[in-house]
């Protein structure tokens, strides 16, 4: 176990420090983003109270398109000079591997998030009129929904030839639920119409499920031809 | 009578409808060099990497010190063609996340001293902090094969190590895989350039279309694949 976490933390650890030397998946990442806000912005022209009704929607569905380009990311860095092998021939265990891309991944996304949140709040006048605090576990458990199936399924369509679409065909289907989930909770709390608290339960219960699904499979697809 | 460390049992290995392993067995003694020659497609890449355990047999079995070859893992180093080191950082960044994955961690003192004591082996500066990146291809082989015997391995598999590398680069890894030799490894190298191991190879095992098709202790020019020396 010891050496799953410290396996773990140093991949962890490597990820981070490949990443701010290149910034490849932030950069990329922000750039949509901003994008997707300031599309939207001009697009839409809605009222306060119509906002509160489509931001959900608009916010998650920003944020899934731009995890989908830092989940590859994860793994195209790993096929440059061809990394993975080197992990394949170690002793050290696949899951230490496949949770530190995980949490690489969580981190990434919650970067984003924390940085474009303000600009969509600002954006769409945006004022929770129901407990605001609640969108704080929506936010980590519908983050982690994304990245855990999303790295798991990255890692499945790197050998693909065309991996770039496929991990959307892949993971949006799967994701439907946390997506319901996370789009329903947040408009729950912006517009305090309904209690988030059942939107809560699903997405823990969908992160437990898909969590120790991708943990028992990881192994194989990594070791895959 | 020396023990084999490899033992190969009609390994056969199928990419699809290809075969590119047609009933493959042999065995290879410890503490020997064996260089694997022969032409593009014989076979000998996909050999390396089903020893390594990077390809699993369609059928039969490898042994490798009585073990499977996953579970041998920490007895084997493995050079591929291409470097397995992250461009972006430096040898000693690469080979010490490299130790970590296999436990050579202690207070990370002797993590730090293991990779300078092994990238001074092979010949570089440990201060070096240029990005792996940058740096020409005979330093990229070099440090390869660092990350190879990082963990002190019985049995070195090594892919095409010279390839890309000028002659005195190349003649100095001969030396330094020499040495490793004379210090009781089992070692594999896969190659194009057979005139340089001559000497240093205790035999030279030759594949075509997926066999071994001899097994020499020198280089004969009359076997097949001779002309690409």
């Amino acid at each position: 176990m010891n050496s799953l976490w410290s396996i773990t933390l140093a991949t962890l650890a490597k990820d981070i420090r490949l990443e701010w030397r290149s910034k490849d998946a932030l950069n990329s990442m922000l750039f949509f983003s901003l994008l997707v806000v300031v599309i939207f912005s001009f697009s839409f022209d809605p009222l306060a109270e119509e906002s509160r009704h489509i931001a959900g929607g608009l916010i998650w569905v920003a944020f899934l398109f731009a995890a989908v380009v830092a989940l590859n990311q994860t793994w195209a860095r790993e096929l440059r000079n061809q990394v993975l092998d080197a992990y394949r021939v170690s002793p050290a265990p696949a899951n230490a591997l496949f949770l530190a891309k995980t949490l690489g991944n969580f981190i990434f996304v919650s970067v984003l998030e924390t940085l474009m949140t303000p600009l969509f709040i600002v954006f769409y006048n945006l004022r929770a009129l129901g407990p605001a605090w609640q969108l704080i576990p929506i936010a980590l458990l519908g983050t982690w929904a994304l990245v855990v199936n999303g790295t798991f399924f990255a890692a499945m369509s790197i050998r693909t030839r065309s991996r770039e679409i496929m991990l959307p065909l892949l993971l949006f289907p799967i994701s439907i639920p946390a997506v319901i989930a996370m789009v329903a909770g947040t408009t729950s709390i912006l517009t305090g119409e309904d209690s988030a608290h059942f939107y809560i339960v699903l997405l823990l219960t969908y992160d437990v499920v898909f969590t120790t699904a991708c943990l028992a499979l990881f192994e194989t697809v990594l070791q895959a031809e | 009578m020396s023990t084999p460390a490899i033992t190969v049992t009609n390994v056969i290995k199928q990419f699809g409808r290809f075969a590119a392993l047609r009933g493959v067995t042999a065995e290879f003694t410890s503490g020997k060099f064996y260089a694997i020659l022969g032409d593009n497609g014989a076979g000998k890449t996909t050999l390396l990497r089903a020893l390594a355990g990077l390809a699993h047999p369609t059928q039969g079995t490898i042994s490798i010190l009585g073990m499977s070859p996953q579970d041998a893992c920490c007895e084997v180093g493995y050079m591929a063609h291409p470097s397995l080191l992250y461009d972006e950082m430096s040898g000693m960044e690469n080979l010490r996340y490299f130790a970590q994955l296999y436990g050579i961690v202690g207070d990370g003192q002797r993590n730090s001293d293991r990779c300078a004591q092994v990238v001074r082996s092979v010949g570089l500066d440990p201060e070096l902090t240029r990005p792996v990146g940058q740096y020409s291809q005979g330093m990229l082989q070099r440090m390869s094969l660092a990350r190879a015997i990082l963990h002190d391995p019985k049995i070195l598999l090594l892919d095409e190590p010279f390839s890309n590398v000028d002659i005195h680069s190349a003649s100095e890894m001969v030396g330094l895989l020499r040495g490793m030799r004379d210090s009781g490894r089992t070692i594999f190298v896969v190659t194009h350039q057979a005139a340089l191991l001559q000497g240093v190879a205790n035999e030279f095992v030759w594949m075509q279309a997926g066999q071994i098709v001899s097994r020499t202790p020198d280089l004969a020019a009359d076997l097949p694949g001779a002309g690409m020396r």
